[in-house]
């Protein structure tokens, strides 16, 4: 094609094809959006087996430094301070008008941050970061590392099978340990509500790694199945559901900000982030399902008696609820959950409700003392 | 029956006695994808050839559907409504969309026969 000319590759490209991929452009590289299974039987066998997803075109970076961690603070509401070695969590890359630049990853691996960044945001980040930096911090892309995330209930089987001390990770713990043979960085994190991995490795042994991982039982997966499994799972996506015009709060992601960082508000935007805790944000995202079956796309109109009161941000058809999802921002007064709204449709209003997210619950494997004890 | 047609727009058109079927082809039902909603036009509606007059939605997006030839339609697939997948399985017979009393049944005969269809597909793709 054409159009892929100028397009980057993974270092998986070649075994995309050989699976029969059907490459498209993806944030400047090419990817599968689909294999031969289809978008459908790929992520139900990430809901009921286990799906390996290319997620190479992600952005990696390490954060080293004396003081690394509080340098990051200077941009994002979470806590990284106290982030444990061993420990990963979800974090916002903010503006100073409170709009988030980035949602990405950070693991503290001890003597140095690790971060993951969107693909369409890394180079915005790297260039955000480095700003705030003190001397002696510094910002490390590693485009010389791939990307692979095994989700599914039977994701942790077939990783243990071929890593020690997988088993044992928890939901959002991090882990250096050789995968058939080839050094990597594992997570126990993922973006289909699933339990599942992320694993980092050298470029150069990403194949390998993906064909154990495909002869041990995954099902390869593409784009869209990655698409339609983070809409169930109520997450956002950088670019659609979020972007530099929304905050924290207007995007129902407060559970990022650190308590600390809420005390402290000595972060990039916390005049904005502070403003609309105290009064409420103008409006907020919120899950909505549509009633019956047809599917309510990005930029549907969100109206309420015929009045105009939001957008569609994310629209498909989730397989697992065998029904149309979709997400997107309304304004504040009408963000209650089971509130009827129309979503204007090819001039037609389609009646749907706004409705708690996750719409399939979060199957994450957190520790055994939190998963059994009071919260459950 | 007579001859399967096909118009750039990848829908296929076949004369069945009166009205002409109309649906899409398996090259265009492959690259949609699955397929989870059809929008299908109201009986008794007036089209002319190469007017959008249905919606397919795959998992990924909607894509219209347009009117090979003018006429008017006479009946439509209601089986898609609760099995969109149809049109996956069975694009050239059972998933067919809906079918037009013709306008002028010469229209058809101007459309690309199976072989052309075949090579303009290869190529747009």
């Amino acid at each position: 094609m054409a159009e892929n000319e100028t397009l980057l590759e993974t270092p998986l490209a070649g075994l995309h094809r050989e699976l029969g991929g059907r490459m498209v452009g993806f944030a400047g590289y090419a990817m599968p959006v689909q294999y031969p299974a289809g978008i459908i039987a790929e992520h139900l066998a990430c809901r009921s087996g286990a799906a390996l997803f290319d997620v190479s075109h992600m952005g990696q970076a390490e954060l080293r430094g004396e003081g690394a961690a509080a340098a990051l603070e200077r941009v994002t509401p979470a806590e990284v301070q106290a982030l444990k070695p061993g420990r990963q969590r979800y974090a916002l890359l903010l503006n100073g008008a409170g709009g988030i630049i980035d949602d990405f990853m950070v693991a503290n691996l001890g003597d140095r941050l690790f971060l993951v960044l969107n693909a369409s945001r890394k180079a915005v980040d790297v260039e955000a970061i480095g700003a705030a930096l003190p001397p002696g911090v510094s910002i490390v892309p590693r485009p010389d590392r791939a990307l692979l995330a095994l989700q599914g209930p039977g994701a942790e089987a077939i990783l243990a099978g071929l890593a020690e001390g997988v088993a044992a990770l928890p939901f959002m713990g991090v882990l250096e340990t050789p995968v058939a043979g080839i050094p990597a960085l594992v997570t126990r994190s993922g973006y289909t509500g699933e339990d599942g991995f992320e694993i980092g490795v050298p470029a150069e042994g990403a194949e390998a790694v993906a064909r154990a991982l495909l002869a041990a039982g995954a099902a390869p997966a593409g784009l869209g199945a990655r698409d339609s499994l983070r809409l169930e799972a109520g997450l956002p996506l950088y670019g659609q559901d979020i972007d530099e015009t929304t905050s924290p709060v207007e995007a129902a992601l407060t559970f990022s900000l650190g308590k600390r960082r809420r005390m402290a508000w000595d972060f990039a935007g916390a005049e904005r982030v502070r403003e609309e805790l105290d009064n409420g944000p103008k409006r907020l995202r919120v899950g909505i399902l549509p009633e019956g079956r047809q599917p309510a796309r990005a930029h549907t109109e969100i109206a309420l008696n015929g009045l105009p009161v939001g957008e569609v941000t994310s629209g498909s058809f989730g397989p697992s609820l065998n029904a149309p999802v979709a997400m997107g921002y309304v304004a504040r007064a009408h963000a209650g959950d089971g509130t009827a709204l129309e979503l204007m449709v090819r001039g037609r209003a389609l009646p749907a409700r706004t409705a708690p997210t996750p719409f399939i619950p979060h199957r994450y494997k957190r520790t055994p003392s939190i998963s059994t004890g009071a919260i459950a | 029956m007579s001859e399967t047609r096909f118009a750039e727009s990848h829908e296929w058109v076949r004369l069945d006695g009166d009205v002409a079927v109309v649906g899409i082809s398996d090259h265009a039902q492959s690259a949609l994808g699955d397929v989870v909603f059809v929008d299908l036009p109201e009986v008794g509606r007036e089209v002319t050839a190469g007017e959008a007059v249905a919606v397919v939605e795959s998992v990924k997006a909607a894509s219209d559907i347009y009117a090979p030839i003018s006429g008017t339609v006479a009946a439509v697939n209601e089986a898609l409504v609760d099995n969109p997948a149809l049109v996956n399985s069975g694009a050239m017979g059972e998933g067919w969309f809906f079918t037009i009393t013709p306008k002028d049944t010469s229209e058809i005969g101007k459309l690309m026969d199976a072989e052309a269809y075949a090579k303009h597909a290869e190529e747009a793709h």
